[in-house]
């Protein structure tokens, strides 16, 4: 077996240091009722790496790939072209096949990557500070409301309607067992992103508000008198963003002053890989930092004075307070920041807020030409780069008829909000730089078809 | 034709002359210092070409940026270098062994990264209309077939994000099975001491009273004890067996009959499945639930901390009450998605959705082709060897270290040593810095909690036996320094690209993003 370099000349050598006939010998504490005599049934033996790769194979082909067909999914995972050299980096054996670093003296590759990850997200949201990643936007996302719990010390947290469903799906579960109450509610198939609503629900008793921007809609809209009432009210206000890219055309959160700014970094560097692994970012003011879920890498010296860098804070962390720490959380997601970091450093300020541009117009333009399709109205004034069109019909079965004629045309807000009627006309579209002209047109004549 | 008509030929130089000068780069040969991009990358950089954006007036209402976001860009090939570098600062499996005891490092083929970057896995949103992605609810489903028959359990959780949340997935299925009873008072979950600070934390999150259970003198939780502590009040105990001192867990039969005897259930920690993958199946020891952390058994890439991935095998009393989404296979074959829609038809009992989408699919392809690659003979064999490397590690090392459980019989996947026996001043943290001169990454230290200055060994089986003979040889003799109080040792690393770095200071005042200040001030 070719992972296996021990050979039965070896074996026999080592058992015999080690005193035992045979290698059962040394399973003599598992129970004999449970100790199983050979390969358990029913299961294929080893095979080459031709084989197994045929099969993998097979089982690939069974997908439609995204960038083989006119795609306009997005809804918390963009389609975005990765740099070649992003996916070398992250190859690299000292990269992928490395633990975390524990060992900072022969670690400083990865820790000096997550101390760049940290400032890059650090300033792309606007917050102070960033930790070295969490598993993705939609657990960062919980974990932001658990924390404005501890530091508020009060358990309401109102969600915003704009909010991906999936997010608050996942908020809800965990609430269940922590104890807080959450205020949620469907959004509307229209313009209005909820400010006032959201300021209308704050009281004494709020712990946070959480908002998403771009919301699930693709919605934009100013925080800023959203964070003045929550500070007002001794409350915090969490932003969420699914798609970081737009901060490249955007103000950021953290300019708005936003407390907590979590996200989901995957547009940048990762991937669609059907939903994961991906990348959750994690950023907050500095007052709030030892009161932070994950790991984070700070500066410091070595005994020679010269700079290096090293896991810090940890006593947050379970490993030290066991069941007193901040969060369960141990592994992050250090390759896949480190796939971003790499992408954002390849692409700069000037390449992002090119990339953001592209987007933006591109997705403009489209959205122009979607709406011009008798039976389809655009429902966002202002946009980013997904925007939400509303068709005279329901828009679940349309995207399923697409896809049968090779348009993956989005995500239809039946999907997302099943059972909804109010929403069942909704279909959200994302357009990023690898949507061609060709593609809109190709969706513009489908769509019409459809409806007609 | 000689390079050198002249005749001379380069020589050894003197010892005395040999001394290392300092280098005006701070660079030492291949040892090459690395700046942070914020100090050499531009704004107006990029690395990246394209194209014009299209003309049009943007429609960002009042939002439009207005500021400098202030993210450096390097050109490609200064990209590359930064990066390349960098790595080259990093200890890695595919450098050498790296023996981390519970962490089970081990060689990550190429292949499954390569069959994880097929288009039709990498290339896949996951909204996408579930006819779209049959391939990969079949990727979820056959490792899911594999993981529970590997198990002999009932059903698996895939979407788990890493082994902690696997078991937050365990411990919330659990609580959920107990409220379905009307048992939901049920407070307190019992914890070997032994245990990873996770199983604590996971506990405490979903609401429990963490009861602590002590060791015996052979390195097994107490099983009298524990029995003697179940009651109405207990809704679960949560075990690592093979235990975190290399131990398998004798007991655990007559534990989980106990547990189950007294209305609770038997969560296991599956950090260390690896020394018994194919050998034992936990079900067959009266598991209710277990992670198996894909990253450690199943060979997908650590990446310096994860991504991880952590799929939970669930007992038949516990599945209806696993997480959403989960993969169902139709008779005619088909793959259907279950998600609130249609979870109130087919999985009402459920505690809900713990992440957004399907879990970690880029590892559920890496690790079913790891799977695939052994076969069922070759898993049991993986099983087999880790076990054997471990035995010989401690049995090479028993007789220089402390190996206060070496009497307990057969160790598992790892071997456990103590610091007992080093002088006044010598820890195990010497040893471990000692070992980094030598090329080693140190194994895990200080953990089990239940062993003063614990060294746990984890050689797992893709080393060979040379490797190891000279890993123990290594270890043999920083051992020894370290008892004949070699004084060198305290500072150690000497070799490495950083001596041993001020971790008090890190957190004393935390510097954790790049300031534009001098890095003297920075520093201090």
């Amino acid at each position: 077996m070719r992972y296996l370099p021990l050979t039965d000349t070896d074996r026999q050598a080592m058992l015999s240091v080690v005193g035992a006939a045979t290698i059962d010998d040394l399973f003599v504490d598992v129970p004999e009722a449970a100790r199983l005599s050979g390969p358990i049934a029913g299961l294929p033996m080893h095979a080459s790496e031709m084989a197994v790769e045929r099969h993998m194979s097979a089982l690939a082909a069974r997908n439609t790939v995204a960038g083989q067909v006119p795609f306009f999914l997005g809804c918390g995972a963009y389609r975005h072209h990765v740099p070649a050299s992003v996916d070398h980096i992250i190859q690299r054996g000292e990269f992928l096949t490395a633990y975390t670093p524990y060992q900072p003296e022969i670690a400083q590759g990865t820790l000096q990557v997550m101390f760049e990850f940290q400032t890059q997200v650090a300033r792309l949201l606007g917050t102070d500070v960033a930790n070295a990643s969490m598993y993705d936007g939609s657990t960062a996302c919980w974990e932001a409301i658990g924390m404005a719990r501890r530091i508020t010390k009060r358990a309401k947290a109102i969600l915003s309607p704009g909010l991906h469903p999936h997010y608050v799906s996942v908020a809800k579960t965990m609430a269940k067992y922590t104890g807080d109450a959450l205020d949620t509610a469907l959004p509307t198939l229209d313009d209005d992103f909820g400010i006032d609503a959201l300021i209308a629900k704050i009281d004494g008793e709020t712990s946070c508000v959480v908002v998403q921007y771009p919301d699930i809609l693709g919605r934009i809209a100013d925080l800023s008198a959203l964070a003045d009432a929550c500070h007002a009210n001794k409350a915090l206000l969490v932003a969420v963003v699914t798609e970081p890219v737009a901060l490249g055309a955007i103000r950021s959160p953290g300019e708005m002053d936003a407390d907590i700014v979590v996200g989901e970094g995957q547009s940048l560097g990762v991937g669609l890989q059907f939903g994961g692994p991906y990348v959750g970012l994690f950023g907050c003011k500095d007052k709030y930092v030892r009161q932070m879920p994950g790991r984070l890498c700070g500066e410091t010296v070595d005994a020679e004075g010269k700079r290096g860098f090293v896991l810090t804070l940890s006593t947050r962390e379970q490993h030290i307070r066991r069941e007193k720490a901040t969060s369960n959380i141990c592994t992050s997601s250090v390759l896949c920041a480190l796939a971003m970091s790499a992408h954002m450093t390849l692409l700069g300020e000037a390449g992002l807020r090119r990339l953001a541009d592209l987007n933006h117009l591109g997705a403009v333009s489209a959205a122009d030409r979607l709406a011009e399709v008798p039976g389809v109205e655009l429902v966002n004034g202002a946009f980013f780069n997904e925007f939400t069109l509303k068709l005279t019909k329901e828009a679940r079965p349309v995207v399923r008829a697409l896809a049968d004629r090779g348009i993956l045309a989005g995500v239809s807000l039946g999907r997302l909000y099943p059972g909804a009627a109010a929403l069942a006309n909704g279909l959200v579209v994302a357009v990023t730089e690898t949507t061609t002209e060709d593609d809109v047109e190709a969706l513009a004549q489908a769509l019409a078809e459809e409806l007609a | 034709m000689s390079i050198n008509p002249a005749g001379w030929r380069p020589e050894r130089p003197e010892t005395a002359a040999n001394a290392a000068p300092a280098t005006v780069t701070g660079n030492r040969a291949l040892m090459l210092e690395e700046p942070l991009i914020f100090e050499v990358g531009s704004t107006l950089t990029t690395g990246v070409d394209l194209a014009e954006p299209p003309a049009g007036k943007p429609r960002l209402g009042t939002l439009e940026r207005t500021t400098t976001i202030g993210l450096p860009g390097l050109s490609e090939p200064e990209a590359m270098r930064h990066y390349t570098r960098l790595s080259r600062q990093n200890y890695a499996i595919d450098l050498g062994l790296f023996p981390l005891g519970s962490c089970t490092m081990k060689h990550n083929p190429r292949l499954n990264e390569k069959m994880a970057r097929l288009p039709g896995f990498a290339d896949v949103h996951p909204l996408q209309p579930v006819d779209t992605v049959q391939g990969a609810l079949g990727v979820i489903q056959e490792l899911a077939v594999w993981l529970i028959t590997l198990t002999g359990m009932h059903g698996v959780a895939m979407s788990p994000k890493a082994g902690a949340h696997g078991e937050l997935c365990g411990i919330l299925a659990i609580k959920a099975a107990l409220e379905a009873k009307g048992e939901g008072h049920r407070k307190v979950i019992l914890v070997p001491e032994s245990a990873h600070g996770t199983n604590p934390a996971t506990a405490a999150f979903a609401g429990y009273t963490v009861e602590n259970i002590p060791a015996t003198d052979e390195g097994r939780v107490d099983s009298a004890a524990l029995i003697a502590r179940l009651g109405p009040d207990v809704a679960a105990v949560m075990i690592t067996n093979p235990n975190t001192c290399g131990l398998f867990e004798r007991d655990m039969k007559t534990i989980s009959d106990a547990v189950h005897a007294v209305g609770g259930f038997v969560y296991c920690d599956g950090a260390n499945f690896n020394a018994i993958v194919g050998k034992v199946r936990p079900g067959d020891l009266g598991i209710d639930a277990m992670h198996i952390n894909l990253h450690k058994t199943f060979s997908t890439p650590h990446g310096g901390g994860g991504p991880g991935s952590g799929p939970v095998v669930l007992s038949e009393a516990l599945s209806p009450f696993g997480p959403l989404p989960f993969v169902a296979k139709h008779a005619d074959g088909h793959f259907a998605l279950v998600e609130e829609e249609t979870a109130g038809d087919d999985h009402p009992q459920s505690f809900g959705r713990m992440v957004a989408f399907h879990g970690q699919m880029g590892m559920f392809t890496r690790a079913l082709t790891y799977i695939l690659s052994h076969g069922a003979d070759g898993l049991k064999q993986v099983a087999e060897d880790a076990v054997l490397n471990a035995n010989y590690i401690l049995r090479s090392l028993e007789g220089t270290l402390s190996a206060p459980y070496a009497a307990s019989g057969p160790c598992m996947h790892e071997a456990l040593f103590s610091d007992d026996g080093f002088p006044e001043g010598f820890s195990t943290l010497d040893v471990a810095k000692g070992l980094i001169d030598e090329g080693f990454h140190p194994m895990t230290v200080y953990f089990p909690l239940v062993v003063h200055g614990a060294m746990l060994v984890e050689p797992t089986e893709t080393e060979s036996k040379a490797g190891i003979d000279q890993f123990v040889a290594a270890l043999r003799s920083v051992a020894e320094r370290a008892r004949a109080g070699d004084a060198t040792l305290k500072t150690a690393p000497h070799f490495a690209p950083r001596s041993r770095l001020d971790e008090t200071q890190a957190a004393r005042k935390p510097v954790l993003v790049w300031k534009d200040a001098p890095l003297a001030q920075a520093a201090e």
